[in-house]
């Protein structure tokens, strides 16, 4: 691995296209000056990674999103004014439906490849929440958010919220049934905010529900308003990647501070752009395959019926299960006005939720009082506590999720839809603690294997007999590049209480103090040299 | 930007990239080590088969090009299934075959150029890792302190902070200029007072029980015991606001035996020979509660699993929600058909603030 790309002699091209680039790239420098930005990016170096690519899912599904987006902006009509159905799809012909189910069902059943840019975009939207999901999780779980990343991943959170904000008001623009079942829900909720929510339901929805407007208006958020807050974001978020360069797991060479990888010109540009064509390929080749969303099947959103065993898309679902894990009863008046605590506290606990997600990197940065910069993503081994909280907060997340589908699994289970509520509702306090706990020996149990094999090698399996009949078996050593991907970590130990100079020891320190050892008091420490030279001499 | 650089100066983990700063930033509670294991640095450099074969380099040029000319193969595909499979109007097979052909079409086009991409990065292109060093993120204490001389000047220029009375009036300004902004989303709404509509529905007294969604009235006689009707007021159907107002009155229709209904004072002539009328409108977040188990009388809302029992007055027995469903008083008219005594006596669906009021 050296540090200067091999130089293959290439004689200089002199052909007419090569005289037509050198032109072309001339007329556009001289008026933009765009050399000095292909100087200091087109050589810049990508560290690679499996995980890294989750990020890259999320940006190149947004892009097909925009583009099977646009195309059906051509055909949709946001309008809720009632119609007669008269396409071509006969089971519907003669029903009452909005403008807007109308214009769907069009673009599915009278515009070639009408139906398949709609199974596009819904598709795509899934695989966006997910992979921004998933990528959220990675740099998580790696620590990648530390200093100088913090702002990225604030910037981060608020690109999920958007794609979920997009997911949802995507989602009610048919105006089918299940989706105009979604609007309800969320008029119900909003009608149980204090003070405040039966007017916000009202203006929301222009009058009563559902009234005529809100899927007009959900269509501006959806098209223009959510897609241009989102791609600013998204660029912010792209030039402090660019400024802060991406993270790379140890490896042997790799130290806090260089980037080693593969440079943007040409092979992160060819692998990024390839990958690009092949995730946009495998959504068109899911939506070929896999019908989703079909509102014909649903019908028209009408306040009356709904079909047992209704789910919400699944990043929503989250939400829906916290409405379902209320207990009964959780309704009071006070002076006359009417308290929803059946609404409010899954509309308090679940932002609750979501602000750790955010504000997380500032809470472990003030713990740990580390000012410097990290570029070595953690194994999650190497943080136990960190690694165990977000194992909690996965599987409050997945309880709640779970919920959402309380009746399917109890259908499907052949259990008392009671039971799995209870049973669910008692999870929500006791599978994140019980997370936790496992995560957290885990990783120390790692950890300390870690330790043991950088230590005294890994077990041969070759069993010796030595000349005084004892059996051994033989250990080998690792070599010096794969123990270091054991031993380089960083390791903290909890903080120790000081008076400051005034001779005071203040609460903030003692809160301070008592994270500090919640967090490392459990530590296995890191390999050192002189400790790899002692082990090194017995071989057993 | 890449530049040679021994790996093993500077410590690995966690070390100080900030070499602008004057002082060294703090590592906080993190363990400093003196004998910490040394870097290694780079591992030698793992040839691939195309590194070594020409032959093999020959190879993968071919399927690299190979992809490309299967992505062409795809487009073109897909443009002649666009032309080969119209959709026929009533012909939901055309539909599936023009959806599917299209798509394999437009995905063998897209695939192909991603495989062919991504192979020829990872067999052909320059194989070597490069290093790229990376410098604090912050400015240098040169560039800092030029931008700190920066907002100086401009403050000394302007009095921003000298003129007390200039900033603070047009922060004032500025904090109320949104305001007309504010106002302006009153109109999204009509002027109507929503919790008066809210505790009004269509229905009336002597207004007739008609099924949904025909709207044909309803004959006591013909609800039969154990049978449950899904109902909508007359007059419903010709109603300019339709789905707000239907959103409001649907109601449940059933018949029990008189002797299984538990009747609190006040509501003994609300029914009609054992039969019922209850909104339909979830009192937790207003999904419709739809489902009517005849043996228990219960009833259970899809969305949230509340659950409602029709014997005791539809009090909640399950799930999230908190009041029963309100009750609609219903009798009968000289026809024989079921019409409404009144109006629900209480609002329906979700909860709201004012809602007791």
């Amino acid at each position: 691995m050296t540090t200067t790309a091999p130089t293959t002699e290439t004689k200089p091209e002199t052909g007419r296209g090569m005289r037509f680039v050198g032109w072309a790239s001339n007329y556009i420098d001289e008026r933009t000056s765009i050399s000095g930005l292909v100087r200091e990016l087109g050589r810049k170096i990508f560290p690679d990674h499996w995980s890294f690519m989750l990020g890259e899912v999320a940006l190149y599904s947004f892009i097909v999103i925009l583009l099977s987006g646009t195309f059906l902006t051509f055909f949709f009509q946001a309008s809720m004014v009632p119609v007669i159905y008269d396409g071509s799809y006969v089971p519907l012909k003669g029903i009452e439906m909005s403008v807007a189910m109308q214009s769907t069902l069009d673009i599915s059943f009278d515009i070639r490849g009408g139906l398949l840019m709609r199974q596009v975009h819904h598709w795509a939207a899934l695989l966006f929440v997910a992979s921004i999901g998933l990528h959220m999780l990675r740099v998580f779980f790696t620590g990648a958010f530390r200093k100088p990343r913090e702002i990225n991943w604030v910037i981060g959170f608020v690109l999920f919220i958007l794609a979920m904000a997009e997911g949802f008001t995507g989602y009610s623009l048919p105006d089918d049934l299940l989706s105009g079942n979604g609007l309800r829900i969320i008029d119900g909720m909003v009608k149980g905010v204090p003070i405040v929510g039966t007017w916000i339901s009202y203006l929301l929805f222009g009058g009563e529900f559902p009234g005529f407007d809100i899927v007009g208006r959900l269509y501006v958020l959806h098209i223009l308003l959510l897609p241009a807050i989102l791609i600013a974001a998204l660029g912010v978020h792209m030039v402090l990647l660019v400024i802060n360069k991406h993270t790379q797991f140890a490896a042997p060479g790799r130290t806090n501070d260089n980037v080693v990888g593969v440079p943007i010109m040409p092979v992160f540009a060819a692998k990024a752009g390839g990958f690009f064509f092949i995730i946009f390929g495998v959504i068109v080749l899911i939506a070929s395959l896999f019908q989703i969303n079909p509102i014909w099947a649903y019908g028209p959103y009408d306040p009356s019926p709904v079909s047992a065993g209704t789910q919400p898309d699944w990043y929503i679902g989250f939400a829906d299960g916290a409405l379902r894990l209320v207990p009964p009863g959780w309704e009071v008046v006070i002076f006359g006005f009417t308290l929803s605590l059946n609404i409010l506290i899954p509309l308090l606990v679940l932002p609750l939720f979501l602000a750790i997600v955010a504000f997380y990197p500032f809470l472990e940065g003030w713990i740990t009082g580390d000012k410097r910069e990290h570029h070595m993503a953690d194994r999650p081994r190497n943080a136990p506590t960190r690694t165990a909280i977000g194992a909690a907060g996965v599987t409050f997340y997945a309880v709640l999720w779970a919920a959402a589908s309380s009746d399917l699994i109890a259908t499907h289970f052949k259990l008392t839809i009671e039971g799995v509520i209870n049973a669910l509702q008692a999870l929500l306090f006791v599978a994140p603690v019980v997370a936790y706990f496992v995560a957290k020996r885990v990783c120390l149990a790692l950890q300390k294997k870690d330790r043991e094999i950088a230590l005294h090698g890994f077990e041969s399996g070759r069993i010796v007999r030595l000349p005084g009949g004892e059996y051994i078996e033989v250990h080998e050593q690792l070599d010096e590049y794969e123990r270091w991907k054991l031993v380089s970590y960083t390791d903290y130990k909890p903080l120790m209480i000081r008076p400051d100079e005034r001779g005071r020891i203040t609460v903030r320190q003692r809160i301070r103090a008592g994270f500090s050892r919640w967090f490392f008091e459990d530590r296995i420490e890191p390999v050192k040299q002189t400790e790899l030279e002692a082990g090194h001499g017995e071989h057993h | 930007m890449a530049k040679d650089h021994d790996p093993t100066d500077g410590a690995a983990v966690g070390s100080t990239v900030e070499k602008h700063g004057a002082n060294p930033p703090s590592h906080g509670t993190a363990v400093v080590v003196a004998d910490e294991v040394q870097n290694p640095g780079f591992p030698p450099f793992r040839p691939r088969v195309t590194d070594l074969s020409p032959e093999k380099e020959k190879q993968a040029e071919r399927r690299v090009s190979a992809w490309f000319f299967v992505s062409i193969i795809g487009s073109v595909l897909a443009i002649v299934a666009y032309i080969v499979f119209p959709i026929h109007e009533g012909d939901l097979l055309s539909v599936r075959l023009n959806n599917l052909f299209l798509g394999l079409g437009i995905t063998l086009g897209l695939l192909g150029i991603g495989i062919g991409a991504v192979h020829w990065s990872k067999a052909l292109m320059d194989g070597h890792d490069l290093v790229e060093l990376r410098h604090g993120t912050r400015g240098t204490d040169e560039t800092r302190a030029k931008a700190v001389e920066v907002f100086q000047l401009g403050n000394k220029e302007s009095g921003f902070t000298r003129r007390k009375l200039i900033r603070n009036s047009l922060i004032g300004a500025l904090a109320v200029s949104p305001l007309p902004a504010v106002v302006l989303f009153r109109d999204l709404a009509p002027a109507e007072d929503p919790v008066a509509l809210l505790k009004h529905t269509m229905w009336d007294k002597g207004v007739r029980l008609t099924r949904d969604p025909s709207g044909t009235p309803i004959r006591a006689s013909e609800v039969t015991l154990g049978s449950a009707f899904h109902v909508i007021p007359e007059g419903l159907l010709e109603s300019d606001h339709k789905l707000e107002e239907k959103a409001k009155a649907a109601v449940l229709l059933v018949r029990l035996k008189p002797e299984d209904l538990h009747v609190s004072p006040g509501r003994e002539d609300w029914s009609y020979a054992g039969i019922v009328a209850y909104s339909k409108i979830c009192t937790h977040v207003g999904c419709p509660v739809a489902l009517y188990e005849q043996q228990t009388h219960h009833l259970l809302c899809p969305c949230h699993q509340s659950q409602f029992d029709i014997s005791h007055e539809a009090k909640v027995i399950f799930g999230p929600a908190k009041r029963p469903l309100p009750q609609l008083p219903i009798t009968v008219d000289e026809e024989g058909y079921l019409v409404a005594r009144s109006d629900f006596t209480e609002p329906v669906g979700p909860s709201f603030w004012e809602r007791e009021l």
